[in-house]
């Protein structure tokens, strides 16, 4: 297998509507500062691969438009995945085993939920003909979740408030962060529900924004960084579509995509779980074996900010720059898409 | 087993609002046509002309921040008739659509030419915006009805694409 590490992470600031700028505008800057900060010009890439979906943005071949951010001339070797961009990150991962010529890759996503209305725009991810009529919001669907695990004996609404408690305290230190703050879990339960059990602390907020990631092999990411992280594991699963068909309150993909990414094989220092609601958090911990030595959402995880189809590689940037920058020896990142954490990808990072 | 009949269709119909944000550059262009007055950026690294005109180079990525007016004068780089019509399509058959480089631009734009014979069009004719009345410009494309011919001989349309590609970096 091919050492292939992460060298640079940058983002823009998670902000709630960016009515200025198109895509293109705001992923160029992101681009721009991060090649900057490791050396290299834009025709040194050898890859580029990116994640956001037409959904979000209301318009077709989005993608397409965002590459203006990116001087694609001469022709770039350049692909896409429609959906969050951890998945982007594992297809450049597999590509660069496959391709030893590629030296140097460039990952960047972008979501802008402010654009259309998420709750409407994420019930069209459901079953066409059977459930998107009947449009299952995803705050309804993680309801569902939630009130699954408070009948188990799983959890209370009160663990789910302490999630939020715990990210937007950790927010407090990142000066990107869109919410962040000091709140105790008593006071945030007098909110009313959204869709109960959940209140608007257990949601993600909607944010628009963009990230950008530069992955590098071997000796080339030892020359462009003094220290790397590198990836030594990243396996994605994916449950079944039907909700009626998973115990919600567990997550088996996200359980076995760990399994295969060895995140049991050495201590986990921190780790950033792509949890949009905060069931789910409770629910990751468990299934990516995490326990009590581990900081969980070092950055405020999702309540910081969530750029979404570039949230997941938030997840993996964060990680990775505090094993850069000397903080963590080794980390965890988890990215989710579908419904009540359908699909699971999980990076185990390590510093040498 | 009895006979089945397939389902042949479902209705579902999904509706969903979107605010779109055009950008700094287009909304630029937007605010320029609703005063008649068409745009373009100039690419710091190659001088290339961009109308419409973007933030950042589209060959080079550089910032582009000189932003020049243009003429709503130009030339047909190519162009194709339409013959049928396609679902709600208001235009009566046939039309042409042509991507025309207007004078001062190296990047053609896309519009339809009106006022004369299909078959007289060809590559290097010149043409000239036909706007609506000033009372109805708005922050549209629109504003152009479409364009014309201007009679004036034609345009060297090989030599002026190929100088166009040679500002191209390498």
């Amino acid at each position: 297998m091919r050492d292939i590490a992460i060298i640079a992470f940058g983002q823009t600031e998670n902000k709630r509507t960016e009515r200025l700028l198109n895509e293109a505008e705001m992923i160029a800057p992101v681009v721009g500062d991060l090649l900057k900060s490791v050396g290299l010009k834009r025709t040194d890439i050898g890859f580029t691969c990116s994640g956001s979906s037409d959904y979000l943005a209301g318009q077709p071949f989005s993608f397409v438009m965002a590459l203006d951010a990116l001087g694609a001339w001469p022709p770039i070797n350049e692909s896409h995945t429609e959906g969050e961009t951890a998945w982007a990150l594992y297809e450049t991962w597999v590509k660069m085993q496959a391709d030893e010529e590629i030296e140097t890759a460039l990952i960047y996503g972008f979501g802008r939920q402010s654009m259309g209305s998420p709750r409407e725009v994420m019930t069209l991810m459901n079953n066409p003909y059977l459930e998107a009529p009947i449009q299952p919001d995803t705050i309804s669907q993680a309801a569902l979740q939630a009130r699954v695990m408070i009948d188990k004996g799983i959890a209370t609404e009160k663990d789910f408030a302490e999630v939020a408690v715990r990210n937007l305290k950790h927010a407090k230190s990142n000066p990107l962060a869109q919410c962040s703050g000091d709140f105790d879990a008593e006071t945030l339960l007098k909110d009313p529900t959204i869709a109960s059990p959940l209140r608007k602390h257990d949601c993600p907020p909607i944010t628009d924004g963009a990230c950008a990631i530069i992955m590098a092999a071997g000796d080339k990411a030892r020359e462009l960084c003094k220290r790397p992280a590198w990836i030594r594991g990243i396996e994605h699963r994916i449950d079944v579509q039907a909700l009626g068909q998973r115990d919600l309150s567990e997550c088996p993909s996200a359980k076995l995509a760990a399994e295969a990414a060895g995140v049991s094989k050495g201590k986990v220092d921190i780790a950033e779980l792509h949890a949009p609601f905060t069931p789910q958090d409770i629910i990751l911990q468990k299934a990516l074996g995490l326990g009590d030595d581990t900081v969980i959402n070092p950055s405020g995880g999702i309540h910081q900010g969530n750029p979404m189809m570039g949230t997941s590689l938030v997840r993996i940037g964060e990680v990775a720059n505090r094993i850069i920058n000397g903080e963590a020896d080794r980390g965890v990142a988890h990215g989710s898409q579908g419904p009540c954490l359908q699909q699971n990808i999980v990076t185990v990072l390590e510093g040498e | 087993m009895s006979e089945t009949k397939p389902v042949k269709y479902v209705n579902t119909p999904i509706c969903v609002d979107f605010d779109y944000t055009p950008g700094k550059a287009t909304s630029n262009f937007l605010r320029s046509i609703k005063k008649g007055q068409l745009i373009g950026s100039v690419c710091p690294d190659t001088g290339k002309v961009y109308c419409p005109p973007r933030s950042y180079s589209v060959e080079t990525a550089s910032p582009m921040t000189e932003i020049v007016e243009l003429a709503d004068t130009g030339m047909v780089y190519t162009f194709c008739i339409v013959n049928i019509k396609f679902y709600d399509q208001a235009q009566e058959v046939p039309y042409v659509s042509a991507y025309i480089l207007l004078d001062g631009a190296d990047l053609p734009i896309m519009h339809l030419i009106q006022e004369c014979e299909v078959e007289d069009i060809r590559p290097g004719m010149r043409v000239k915006a036909v706007w609506r009345d000033e009372s109805e410009w708005t922050e549209s494309m629109e504003n152009i009805k479409y364009f014309k011919p201007t009679g004036e001989p034609d345009a060297p349309v090989g030599e002026i694409m190929e100088n166009i590609r040679s500002k191209s970096h390498a």
